[in-house]
């Protein structure tokens, strides 16, 4: 298969960027996109030119290094689907397709189709965690925990931490992902000692980060390659105002 | 090949019966006063289960922690993609686990060629990461009354594997993850990530630091410290299609073993008998399809030979389900070198299924059956859903064709019962260490060695060391820094320069066909040889002709790949060189020449019971095989016998 390719191709973090268009041709259907444009960038080399960057590193949909926009959308057009796990047989024969990096103003560009999305460990460094140093845990089973209560935790753990969710925000919000361990950790027993200052401070920081508030839109949700619910953005909202209400 | 056998290396296994060494070990060990500890700066490359355990846990103790990585964020590490489970002895299940069964069978799995007392310790330790993991808030798969759930997994006939659904690694390394980035807030801990350290620096024999390129400004960037923890993966990538992220790669160990760190085992590869089939031209990766599959899938061949029908179409009694015939007592779960070897005979005998006959079927229908497709939903839904989007066929209909694929490398840095490498304060942790596996890893026992490794090993032993190298205030401005420098750049420079005509990627590719047709899953002295004398002419046509596009100004990955593979077509030739020198079979490791007459491995515990140490010596010149002698006091070598 033969495909048209409109390509963002930016030099660095302060240059200006455009679009180029390149054709990539004997495209197998099984391939998937990262490795359509490993073919465009082996094509590039060989033809004296410089390769388009972009990150990937698993490829197989769980580490969450790859992104890109594909047609306007994030992550393109499958749903729970990332961009390294997104195959050519979707795009019909001959099509034109655009590729941009995810954009916001809290993921600057480094390169073409890389950006810095170092914001969302700031945002987990924050509170993202459990304190509680290596060596003094109880036995694993000392704390027994519900079912479908590890299952809903489980749910929400599954982000990959992509950041397709806010590329996809018109108000580039990172809720869902802020939400999203914010529930994990409230659901469970064992995160509930410091659940207030947690939701206190990982808001905060997301807030400092230059992410946009969330209006409900659900682009997010309908983005998030690992199906991450927006009911995790209203447990969010419940343990801050739990927090407000607490003093804390 | 003249590897001439010069030391026997001291594993500094502690005295004492078996059960207590490691508590022994602790209890006599030296150590940093709390108040002391600010005071030493530890490096630690690589931000996996194994590094970022270490890290978190190496800041908690009030260390000064500098942690690099190549992903944009720790999390990214490759870690994240394993999918089956993590093993522990906790016998939860009742079924008659134990630490000594664990280690037994671990140490079995291995093909007797791990150091009992290192699996000893992994397998006492088991425990406790499972409580740390759990504190951490690791969401685990538990039962309807709360508390943990287990599954099954190949070489073991208990259920001792702690699992989160397909994602186990992801939510270990987000748990570690977790603890890291609390220490970052603390300030203990400083990231560096898109760094790859290119080179170690060595002062007066002992580690002293780390050369790195900044991946998004090009510049080369040199760290001082106390001592250098090397937790940074696995080299099964320098097979080109592994189940490995595209950017794991040998680089941080080759380099290491370069200037002096000795490497143990390195033809030690695990070829994993689940993977997707490989499909064509572009292909960028081998997706692995978790081993826990095996728990409740059934494999099968056509009896007859280029049965082209479709799988539904063959009556049951026209089925080969070659590994219950071959091993009934674990059927379909024996370990993985067996599983991976019986997939290739059938196929090399003509009995493979899918377009290109290199494939058999896993199939589900039996377990729909018995036990309703939610129950095998809920316990491999996303590993389901991700084989049918790969190959647009559904598995819940369809039985699977999967075929082996390079997936773990169970050789690395040599390293002694501290983790501590050949060369003083320099320690390898996780994948990239040798230690734990023998010959074979079992499933669900690479995240227990990490986390063991980081949170629990590395801590004690590396106040052994430091109590008596006191910080000297070391800085970068050293010449030793300079030079380390001026070699990496050197290096950089010289990749752009050549300007030839064939990509890196090509190389890479060119070198894992090479390494997969002849130091792969099957192995003989003529292949070996043919090896190395094709990797060499691959390196030196590579140094000539190779094609790296941009600069070192900035972001470049060409250039980034080109440093790695130049190393593997290094690393490629070393692993022949000691695949060719070990002249007996023993788990993953099959010489043809050495099998049982029913075509099982045939170990020559006699001449082979033994770590292979490598030693750099030069470019242009052999490295010397050097020995550790492995001795079994409690699990004594049988031939492994899973019929
Ligand atoms: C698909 C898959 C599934 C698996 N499933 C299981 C399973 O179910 N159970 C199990 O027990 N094991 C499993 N394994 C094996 C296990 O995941 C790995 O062995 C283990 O996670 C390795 O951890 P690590 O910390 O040693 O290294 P990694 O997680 O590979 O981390 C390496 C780190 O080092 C960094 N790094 C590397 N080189 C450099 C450099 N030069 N400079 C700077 N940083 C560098 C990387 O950025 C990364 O942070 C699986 C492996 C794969 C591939
Ligand atoms: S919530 Fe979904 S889209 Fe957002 S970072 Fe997590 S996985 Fe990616
Ligand atoms: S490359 Fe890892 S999620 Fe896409």
């Amino acid at each position: 298969m033969k495909y048209h390719l409109r390509i963002w191709r930016q030099a660095g973090p302060d240059k200006p960027g455009r679009f180029e268009d390149y054709t990539v041709d004997n495209i197998a259907p099984d391939m998937s996109f990262l490795e359509m444009l490993d073919v465009l960038n082996e094509q590039l080399t060989k033809e004296g030119k410089e390769p388009v960057a972009f990150d990937s590193d698993c490829r197989e949909g769980i580490c969450g290094m790859c992104g890109l926009v594909i047609d306007g959308m994030a992550h393109g057009p499958r749903r729970l689907t990332t961009t390294c796990e997104l195959r050519m047989r979707h795009f019909p024969d001959g099509a034109t397709i655009t590729v941009e990096p995810f954009r916001a103003d809290a993921f600057p560009i480094i390169k073409d189709l890389c950006v810095d999305r170092s914001a969302l460990d700031r945002i987990i460094q924050a509170g993202g965690y459990i304190s509680v140093n290596t060596g003094s845990a109880p036995d694993a089973n000392a704390i027994p925990v519900p079912k479908p209560i590890a299952e809903e935790a489980m749910d929400a753990a599954a982000c990959i931490g992509c950041g397709a969710c806010v590329a996809a925000c018109p108000n580039a919000s990172a809720a869902l992902f802020t939400g999203a361990k914010i529930s994990q950790l409230a659901l469970l027993p064992q995160g509930h000692p410091e659940r207030e200052r947690r939701v206190n401070r990982m808001v905060a920081q997301m807030d400092l980060e230059g992410f946009g508030s969330c209006s409900n839109h659900g682009e997010c949700e309908a983005a998030c390659p690992k199906g991450i619910s927006i009911m995790n953005i209203a447990r969010m909202r419940r343990e801050f105002i739990r927090a407000g209400v607490r003093g804390a | 090949m003249s590897a001439i056998t010069q030391t026997v290396l001291d594993a500094k296994i502690p005295p004492g019966p078996l059960a207590e060494k490691w508590d022994n070990h602790k209890a006599s060990v030296k150590l940093v006063s709390p108040a002391n500890k600010r005071k030493y700066t530890i490096i630690v490359v690589g931000t996996g289960l194994a590094g970022a355990s270490a890290a978190a846990t190496l800041g908690e103790l009030g260390y000064n922690v500098l942690n690099f990585c190549i992903q944009d964020t720790p999390r990214r590490a490759h870690s994240v993609a394993a999918q089956g489970g993590i093993n522990a002895a906790k016998n939860y299940q009742n079924d008659g686990d134990s630490v000594y069964r664990l280690f037994y069978d671990t140490i079995k799995g291995g093909d007797y060629r791990a150091r009992e007392a290192n699996v000893y310790r992994l397998a006492q330790l088991s425990n406790n990461i499972i409580d740390q993991a759990v504190a951490q808030g690791v969401p685990f798969a538990r039962e309807y009354g709360g508390v943990l759930a287990n599954r099954s997994f190949g070489g073991a006939q208990v259920s001792r594997t702690f699992y989160a659904r397909g994602q186990t690694g992801q939510q270990l390394l987000l748990g570690a993850y977790s603890a890291l980035m609390r220490q970052v807030d603390a300030g203990r801990v400083k990231l560096f990530p898109r760094r790859e350290m290119l080179d170690v620096v060595i002062i007066d024999g002992r580690a002293r630091g780390i050369i790195c390129r900044n991946l998004v400004t090009g510049e080369l960037e040199a760290y001082a410290g106390d001592a250098v923890c090397l937790a940074t993966g696995g080299y099964s990538t320098v097979f080109f299609l592994s189940t490995n992220a595209v950017n794991s790669n040998a680089t941080a160990i080759w380099r290491a073993y370069k200037k002096g760190a000795m490497f143990g085992n390195p033809c030690f590869t695990q070829i994993h008998p689940t993977c997707l089939p490989e499909a064509g031209a572009g292909q960028s990766k081998l997706t692995l399809m978790s081993e826990s599959l095996r728990n409740d899938g059934r494999v099968w061949v056509p009896k007859k030979k280029g049965d082209t029908r479709p799988p539904e179409q063959i009556p049951e009694d026209e089925r080969d389900y070659y590994l219950e015939r071959r091993y009934p007592a674990f059927g379909n779960l024996v370990p993985r070198d067996i599983a991976s070897r019986a997939a290739k005979a059938v196929c090399d005998e003509g009995y493979g299924v899918g377009a290109t006959g290199r494939a058999v079927y896993l199939d589900f229908s039996e377990a729909i059956q018995r036990l309703g497709v939610d129950v095998i939903r809920e316990r491999y839904g996303n590993l389901f859903a991700m084989y049918h989007e790969i190959t647009g066929e559904d598995p819940y209909k369809v039985p699977m064709r999967i075929y082996p694929a390079p997936h773990y490398t169970m050789g690395g840095l040599w390293v002694d019962y501290n983790l501590m490498t050949t060369i003083p304060g320099l320690y390898a942790l996780g994948e990239a260490n040798f230690s734990d596996h023998g010959a074979n890893r079992l499933g669900a026992s690479a995240l227990m060695q990490g986390l063991a490794d980081g949170y629990f090993v590395i801590p004690v032993t590396i106040g052994d060391f430091l109590a008596t190298h006191r910080p000297d205030g070391l800085k970068t401005d050293h010449p030793a820094f300079k030079e380390a420098m001026r070699g990496v750049e050197d290096q950089v420079k010289r990749l752009l320069s050549i300007n030839g005509k064939k990509t890196v990627r090509e190389y890479w590719w060119e070198l894992g066909r090479i390494m997969w047709d002849y130091v792969g899953m099957s192995r003989n002295e003529q292949g070996l040889k043919k090896a190395i004398s094709d990797i060499r002419a691959l390196r030196e046509q590579y140094w000539k002709d190779v094609k790296v596009p941009g600069s070192a100004a900035d972001l470049n990955k060409s250039l980034e790949l080109a440093g790695r593979v130049a190393d593997f077509l290094e690393l490629g030739e070393l692993m022949a060189m000691d695949a060719l020198d070990r002249a007996e079979s023993c788990g993953g490791h099959f010489r043809e020449e050495y099998q049982t007459p029913d075509g099982e491995a045939l170990r020559r515990d006699d001449e082979f019971c033994h770590v292979s140490v490598w030693e750099y010596k030069g470019e242009g010149n052999e490295p010397v095989r050097h020995k550790e002698p492995l001795v079994f006091e409690y699990a004594k070598p049988s031939q492994r016998s899973y019929k």
